[in-house]
């Protein structure tokens, strides 16, 4: 008797056990969501107001006045995106075909910690060095050369300092599709009489390329919304850039900038919540993206 | 409960392969009947099992006997494992896997309804091709049956851990050590271990998955001794690719060939008269 | 022949390119730590690590970090245990009673490999909102949440990475000897300690170094907090608004500040490779 007790005790806690876990992963599911349209509600009074278009077209930031173009910001962003992604692709291509193809197994030893200390240093560490380091290298030796006067706090400035951050996530993500692609491959192309580079060139990368492509889009999408480091160095002024030495203002940097004072302007939370929507919902579809055909490609070359 | 007449025929067959032409029909024929007149104990009726858009297992009907070793062989990728597997429910339904069909253990469906699970898989214990000890200790692994199924008494745990590890000769082997990893085990002892740790929870059926294919010749004969010594008590169904083995240890024999039960009988039967042209060319060894 | 030496001279130049670039990414690294030491070593003292700042974070002269570095403890304490307690059984709800290829699986799996990619920053706008809607101001309590919410896409995805490669065996050893499902959690988790423990270490780097998730939600404050409902300092911050002080004495709060930051996520980092000598696709 007691012996059947205790199997309906085990049949009831496994029940109880399975259900809360699959309760918990499902409200994690809808997480996302959840993001999504509490953003959205905030933002929703702004939107409104003022259509989605003059939001994102208009090019004067006068909260006070209530005017909220989002114009410069979303410039600021792409400027040092497009930047920040222009430096670091060639060096992580370069790198990680030498680190899979070419590189000692003694160098991959000493150079993967590296790459994954490289990944972990947080992002005010960036803003730090980018201070001390590439700032004052901008403003003192580089400008000179092209223009009359830059602080250093430029667009170029939080370009290299995203650049060297999206660095770890670029390499390592190439460094994974090219290890997952067939070794026959190679040796097929290389039996054909095909030397090293040319099999790299002709079959290595244009198999990868799909992969590359979904890694450089992550890469985006992080440099996209990285906030601290580049509201350290990138000067922070509302208006659309014209060089790489001006100073910009990036939509992630606007909202932390301002958090202080904006429950005291009207519409201003809503509008800063709005920036932190498009951030969201522009990343989200990115990484999807992204992360659906790495996941393909692994599948297909996972043998 | 085996008849020492199949003992004795086996004996013959291992021994002087070549005899098998002169052996005695009479006993033969004696031994099968006695055999088939132990009450299956496993019954399987009418079991497919598709994998995705595979058929893995058409249509088998079985009969295994009971106390008594069990060989199923065949070329590999022919289904042996999987049906070993729908045996205790480890394969079930779902999304990738589609099981028709009954298998009656007792006289009870383990894919039916209201099966109970648990209860069905204490019933069988497991030992598969790698040792798998549990990450804990060499005593937790052989407690670990009987703790969940309700035993908390140290004493009794004590014992039960003391008897099954004797039973398996490895007692002596680690009795001062019994608090150390399982891990730290040889391979051999581990799968002593985990034969162990399946009795522990006093099952009437024991099934392998080629479980000395990954031992060395000498840890591997000590299973088969095992074997052997265990199947008065139980019924063993082994899933075998080295056909040596079959003939050393079984009393009876299925031979399967991609997801068909080809031939099933008593192992003298079928391994020295195969009726089926597909077991004749298997066994002399013309695929594999 | 010719041909052959043009095509000897291409390889040859790319190959130099490569290793240049792979050696500018290294000294990048090694200009970054030494930056950051070079600044911060000269601001170091037992002072910048034993007491809380007087006269205000921003102008007061006098006084430490020991504010920005207990808050920084409590945070990232709260929130790996919270996270650790969320994540943990959806990982093993994950293995354990999905099949590989079922369609909640692989939802699941992306959705926390996009999660993943969210930045910080709308984490920190989200759990702003949250705030606003449940009238908390900012305090440990809502930084503890924010980073939970950050870190536990890292927790599940690096979890996961080390569970899914748990033997199917081992599952099934357990069950035949009539376990339920509930039953084998413990051996499957004692299976993975060393890769819990490597996730837990990711998180923490994470959570001590993120500055945008705690801006909004766990404020700055001079003292240690002594409820939950207190504002509180931490690391990141205390560089990122001691840095912007004119002050000199502060900034080399905030340089200090860096170095032990800096310090304490090369010493994860190291740990973590004890851990798990695989170069993880989860650390990125």
């Amino acid at each position: 008797m007691n012996k059947t007790r205790y199997n309906k005790f085990r049949q009831i806690r496994e029940i109880l056990v399975k259900n809360s876990m699959f309760i918990l992963t499902v409200i994690s599911l809808v997480f996302a969501l959840v993001i999504g349209t509490s953003l959205y509600f905030k933002s929703e009074p702004i939107l409104e107001k003022q259509s989605i278009g003059t939001l994102l077209g208009g090019e004067s930031w006068k909260p006070l006045k209530g005017e909220f173009g989002f114009y410069p910001f979303i410039m600021g962003t792409i400027w040092v995106t497009a930047i920040s992604v222009l430096l670091s692709l060639p060096l992580c291509l370069l790198a990680a075909i030498y680190l899979s193809e070419y590189a000692h197994p003694y160098v991959k030893k000493v150079v993967y910690p590296m790459i994954d200390v490289l990944a972990g240093i947080p992002p005010v560490i960036y803003g730090v060095w980018g201070i001390l380091v590439i700032v004052p290298f901008i403003s003192e030796k580089l400008a000179p050369h092209f223009v009359e006067f830059s602080t250093g706090y430029s667009i170029l400035a939080g370009g290299i300092v995203l650049a060297i951050m999206i660095i770890p996530l670029m390499i390592s993500v190439f460094i994974e599709i090219f290890d997952s692609l067939p070794g026959g491959l190679r040796e097929a192309s290389l039996s054909l009489g095909a030397t090293n580079w040319q099999t790299i060139k002709k079959v290595v990368l244009r198999k990868s390329f799909p992969g590359l492509a979904a890694a450089v889009v992550l890469a985006i999408s992080r440099a996209f919304g990285e906030t601290i480091a580049v509201l350290m160095v990138c000067g922070n002024v509302s208006e659309v850039p014209k060089s790489v030495f001006d100073p910009a203002y990036p939509l992630p940097a606007l909202i932390a900038n301002n958090y202080g004072e904006m429950m005291s302007i009207p519409l201003y939370d809503s509008a800063l919540m709005l920036s932190a929507l498009l951030l969201f919902v522009i990343i989200l579809a990115f990484n999807a993206i992204s992360r659906l055909v790495l996941n393909r490609i692994e599948k297909n070359f996972a043998l | 409960m085996i008849p020492n007449i199949l003992r004795v025929e086996k004996f013959i067959d291992v021994s002087a392969e070549k005899l098998h032409v002169e052996k005695d029909s009479v006993d033969l024929a004696k031994a099968n009947q006695i055999l088939l007149s132990n009450k299956p104990h496993i019954r399987v009726r009418n079991l497919n099992v598709h994998l995705t858009k595979n058929h893995i297992l058409k249509n088998v009907n079985l009969d295994i006997p009971d106390k008594a070793i069990t060989c199923i062989i065949g070329p590999s990728g022919c289904g042996k494992t999987t049906l070993l597997k729908t045996f205790n429910r480890l394969l079930q339904n779902s999304p990738e896997v589609k099981i028709d069909g009954e298998v009656l253990v007792d006289g009870e469906n383990v894919h039916g309804k209201n099966a109970n699970i648990e209860e069905i898989r204490k019933k069988m214990g497991l030992l598969s091709q790698r040792p798998c000890p549990l990450p804990m200790s060499i005593f937790d692994n052989v407690a670990y049956g009987p703790r969940i199924h309700g035993i908390r008494r140290k004493r009794t745990l004590k014992l039960i851990v003391e008897k099954y590890l004797t039973e398996v000769g490895l007692w002596d082997e680690v009795k001062d050590r019994l608090k150390s990893p399982a891990s730290r085990l040889s391979i051999g002892q581990q799968q002593r271990l985990c034969l162990a740790r399946g009795l522990a929870v006093k099952p009437e059926i024991l099934l392998g998955d080629e479980a000395t294919s990954a031992l060395d010749p000498i840890s591997g004969k000590k299973i088969e001794e095992l074997f052997l010594k265990l199947r008065d008590q139980y019924s063993i169904v082994l899933v075998t690719h080295t056909l040596r083995q079959a003939k050393r240890i079984a009393d009876y024999v299925i031979f399967m060939y991609l997801g068909e039960v080809i031939e099933a009988g008593p192992a003298a039967e079928v391994l020295n008269n195969p009726k089926q042209k597909l077991t004749q060319e298997y066994l002399s060894g013309n695929f594999s | 022949m010719k041909h052959r030496s043009i095509k000897k001279v291409e390889e040859g130049i790319f190959k130099g390119l490569m290793i240049i670039a792979t050696l500018t990414i290294v000294i990048s690294l090694f200009m970054i730590v030494v930056a950051i030491v070079k600044r911060g070593l000269p601001a170091m003292s037992w002072d910048m690590v034993s007491k809380i700042p007087s006269g205000g974070f921003y102008l007061g002269k006098e006084g430490g970090l020991l504010n920005a570095i207990i808050g920084s403890v409590y945070i990232v304490i709260g929130s790996v245990t919270l996270g650790l307690c969320s994540s943990l059984p959806i990982v093993l709800y994950l293995n354990l009673y999905l099949s590989e290829k079922s369609r909640l699986a692989q939802v699941t799996r992306l959705s926390f490999d996009v999660l993943f990619g969210i930045p910080s920053i709308v984490y920190g706008a989200f759990g702003f909102t949250l705030m606003v809607y449940l009238g908390l101001r900012s305090s440990l309590l809502a930084g503890i949440l924010t980073v939970t919410i950050l870190i536990i896409p890292i927790l599940i995805r690096s979890i996961d990475e080390v569970m899914r490669r748990v033997p199917k065996e081992m599952k099934d050893a357990a069950l035949s000897l009539g376990a339920t499902k509930s039953e084998i959690i413990k051996p499957m988790l004692k299976q993975v300690v060393p890769g819990i423990i490597t996730a837990v270490l990711l998180a923490v780097g994470r959570g001590i170094g993120d500055a945008a998730s705690v801006l909004f939600t766990a404020g700055y404050t001079d003292s240690i907090p002594t409820s939950f409902s207190q504002p509180v300092a931490t690391l990141p911050l205390a560089i990122f608004f001691q840095l912007s002080s004119p002050i000199s004495e502060v900034q080399d709060r905030a340089y200090a500040a860096a170095l032990i930051l800096t310090f304490i996520v090369l010493l994860l980092s190291i740990f973590a490779r004890i851990f798990s000598r695989k170069f993880s696709k989860n650390k990125i």
